[in-house]
């Protein structure tokens, strides 16, 4: 780096002192630790990306354990429970320990038409954890039919209901564990994809510079400038409705990284720009490196961490996209259960005013997407541990 | 300055080139042609097309031409003003689509400026009283404006109007106001109408806006040039608003380059949830029924009053501050 040798020694000290350490000592830890180090160090100051970053593992452990937490099938429905609303459980039973819910009995009000429950407090349907309950496979392997709450003596389908039904009677908590699984995994592989995409065309872009760079400079300001939405709902009608949801799935990740790598490609070029002009690079060409050698050994591991935290900003982004699409009916179809289907039966006023839990899934989209932030601001804050 | 015009003006019509293209593509994406959705259309409502009729058909309207021809053949029609018909209302394109293009844009347009209105003075404020309560909420406010999608904000705003005040805050007109031809009245009805969506809309553009504006301000406020206003004995207003205010503002010019084009986007799905009365209803209705002419139009149209719009706003702030680079952002 050609920075003055006493100002990096002045960071040093102030980095020892935010750490609230002895400063020879740190000064000492700090000059040999690695980058990575650095980076880790500088990124555990930041108290909310740290909570954020537990809030994003925790939703992760959603989506590999959507079945073992969901307690009802999703796609087990009953007009005879349609729209019933949100069940407390109570924990005590006569000041003894023993969740139950009260049993339901549903009729149809002469009247409105709308559907009625009332709970019998008389009939106490204990709760139990770690119950067996429908069939799944773990990992999508392993056959399993445990669950981390269900009912003694009866069917969860029918009984338990923590967030309410949906139209179809549906079980609004087991749908949201899968709509987490699927909307989380489709942000996952919608970013891979805008990575590669953006990693390749970015460093060829910064890279050779010149014609090459200029068109793809073009390309991108052309992608930015058009109005994203008409344009992947007029791309995800024309898939064919005879898709099956893998399909869709992956055609809708695809028509929604198509216009998501442009800023990943942006991050790429301007960090291959600066990095050139870097000393060191200079002093390895004039050391007679090769040039792969040069990108991969010198210069992708100086900018890696800034394209882990561009690629963690571009997450929400994705998530945004597929929800979005998906509260329109052009992207994930039923069956297939995501956070946008899920908002999807929310879209009227007459069904938030009869059934306002439905707009439960929203709390999941928004707490994800802010966490996705905070931890990809945090991030972009440590990926420069020489910086300020 | 010329040649900074002659290249904007060149992007900008290569860019109105790539969605022709792209909307080409849309319209013609969906197996089956339009002669295909047009006989679908004539056997439903019980008269039958003969094989021959339909290769007549294809042969007038230029379906058996390789693409390359046809989507000059498009483009012809679409710069004569023709932009087909709309199958699902048996009317011209331009007939259906009608005010809903210019209302879009309107929304979008109250949106952006709604957006400035706000982030100026609130980002000035976080700034200037940094870690005040007032600077908190602002943040705060403005990191939820950013997690929240605008459909989901509309959709929250839409229940807790509905619950708290018992009103309907969608659509743009008061009833009897939506057929009626245009007069002052409907103007007026129509300014009334727009907060509510402008506000949505715009909020995560100015949650951003917001962020960048104090952070801008934040590094111009420290600087010697404000100490030296400060000690002449300039009133602390003046000291603020006169010269680092200025400088700050460079984010709003900016980033009007990649806001418009999200705030037109984003303004199709809100229009859905609030029943505006744009092209984003129409938008959704037409690709369901794989009424591709319609769908193409609009993406089409959508796309190139957005280039045009923000051509216009980008030579608008370099006519307001000469300083914007000519480069390029």
């Amino acid at each position: 780096m050609d920075r003055p040798a006493h100002q990096v020694r002045g960071q040093v000290a102030e980095g020892a002192q935010a750490l609230g350490l002895p400063t020879t000592e740190t000064e000492e830890r700090i000059s040999v630790a690695t980058q990575w180090q650095l980076m880790w160090w500088r990124f555990r100051k930041h108290r909310v990306a740290m909570a954020s970053t537990v809030v994003v593992l925790l939703f992760y452990l959603v989506v590999i354990f959507a079945d073992f937490l969901a307690y009802s099938n999703p796609l087990a429905s009953e007009a005879q429970r349609s729209l019933l609303p949100p069940q407390r459980i109570h924990w005590f039973d006569n000041g003894r320990f023993a969740p139950h819910v009260y049993a339901l009995s549903g009729r149809r009000d002469p009247v409105t038409f709308k559907r009625v429950y009332t709970p019998d407090p008389e009939k106490k349907i204990p709760v139990r954890f770690f119950t067996p309950g429908f069939e799944y496979h773990l990992f999508g392997l392993i056959p399993a039919n445990w669950h981390l709450i269900g009912i003694e003596g009866a069917t969860p389908e029918e009984t338990l209901f923590l967030l309410g039904t949906d139209e179809q009677g549906r079980d609004l908590w087991s749908r949201l564990m899968y709509g987490t699984q699927t909307s989380l995994t489709i942000g996952l592989v919608g970013v891979t994809i805008s990575l590669i995409l953006g990693v390749l065309l970015g460093g060829i872009s910064g890279l050779y510079g010149g014609v090459t760079d200029t068109i793809i400079q073009r390309v991108v300001e052309i992608l930015r400038s058009i109005p994203t939405i008409p344009l992947w709902m007029g791309l995800a009608a024309a898939l064919p409705n005879d898709w099956d949801i893998m399909r869709v799935y992956f055609a809708i990740t695809i028509i929604i990284s198509l216009i998501g790598w442009t800023e990943l490609a942006r991050v790429v070029r301007g960090r291959f720009l600066s990095l050139r002009e870097e000393d060191f690079v200079m002093a390895a060409e004039l050391a007679g490196c090769s040039q792969m050698r040069i990108i991969f050994t010198h210069l992708v591991p100086s900018f890696l961490s800034h394209i882990i935290a561009a690629t963690t900003l571009a997450i929400p982004a994705m998530i945004i996209s597929e929800t979005s699409l998906s509260f329109l009916g052009l992207g994930l179809r039923p069956p297939a259960i995501s956070w946008g289907v899920l908002l999807q039966q929310a879209q009227s006023i007459q069904a938030l005013a009869i059934s306002p839990w439905l707009l439960i899934p929203s709390i999941p989209v928004t707490i994800v997407i802010l966490a996705f932030n905070f931890m990809g601001d945090g991030l972009r804050d440590a990926a420069d541990p020489y910086g300020q | 300055m010329l040649a900074y015009l002659i290249r904007r003006s060149l992007l900008a019509i290569l860019t109105m080139w790539a969605v022709s293209v792209l909307s080409f593509v849309v319209i013609q994406l969906p197996p089956g042609d339009y002669i295909t959705s047009y006989i679908a259309q004539m056997s439903s409502s019980g008269s039958g097309v003969s094989a021959e009729e339909a290769e007549s058909l294809r042969r007038q309207y230029g379906l058996d031409q390789p693409m390359t021809v046809q989507y000059l053949r498009w483009m012809t029609m679409v710069l004569r003003g023709n932009f087909g018909m709309a199958l699902e209302y048996g009317r011209p394109v331009s007939d259906v689509i009608g005010d809903r293009l210019w209302l879009t844009m309107v929304v979008s347009v109250a949106a952006i400026i709604l957006t400035w209105l706000l982030a100026l003075p609130i980002g000035i404020y976080s700034a200037v009283r940094q870690y005040s309560i007032g600077d908190y909420v602002a943040t705060f406010v403005g990191f939820i404006g950013l997690a929240i999608p605008s459909f989901m904000l509309a959709l929250i705003l839409m229940y807790l109007g509905f619950t708290l005040l018992n009103v309907n805050i969608g659509g743009l007109f008061s009833e009897g106001f939506g057929e009626a031809p245009w007069s002052l009245a409907k103007a007026w009805d129509l300014t009334k109408h727009l907060p509510l969506p402008a506000l949505i809309l715009g909020l995560a553009g100015t949650a951003q806006l917001i962020r960048i504006m104090r952070a801008n301000l934040l590094d111009e406020l420290g600087k010697p040039y404000v100490v030296t206003a400060r000690a002449r004995g300039l009133s602390e207003t003046r000291v603020i608003l006169k010269y680092p205010v200025r400088v700050a503002l460079n984010p709003f010019a900016s980033t009007i380059g990649y806001l418009f084009p999200y705030v037109v986007s984003g303004s199709i799905i809100v229009s859905l949830v609030l029943s505006l009365p744009t092209v984003g209803p129409l938008l959704l209705k037409a690709l369901i029924a794989q009424d591709m002419f319609l769908a193409g139009t609009i993406v089409l149209l959508l796309g190139v009053m957005t280039v045009i719009g923000t051509f216009v706003s980008d030579l608008l702030l370099i006519w307001i501050d000469p300083r914007i680079k000519y480069e390029g952002r």
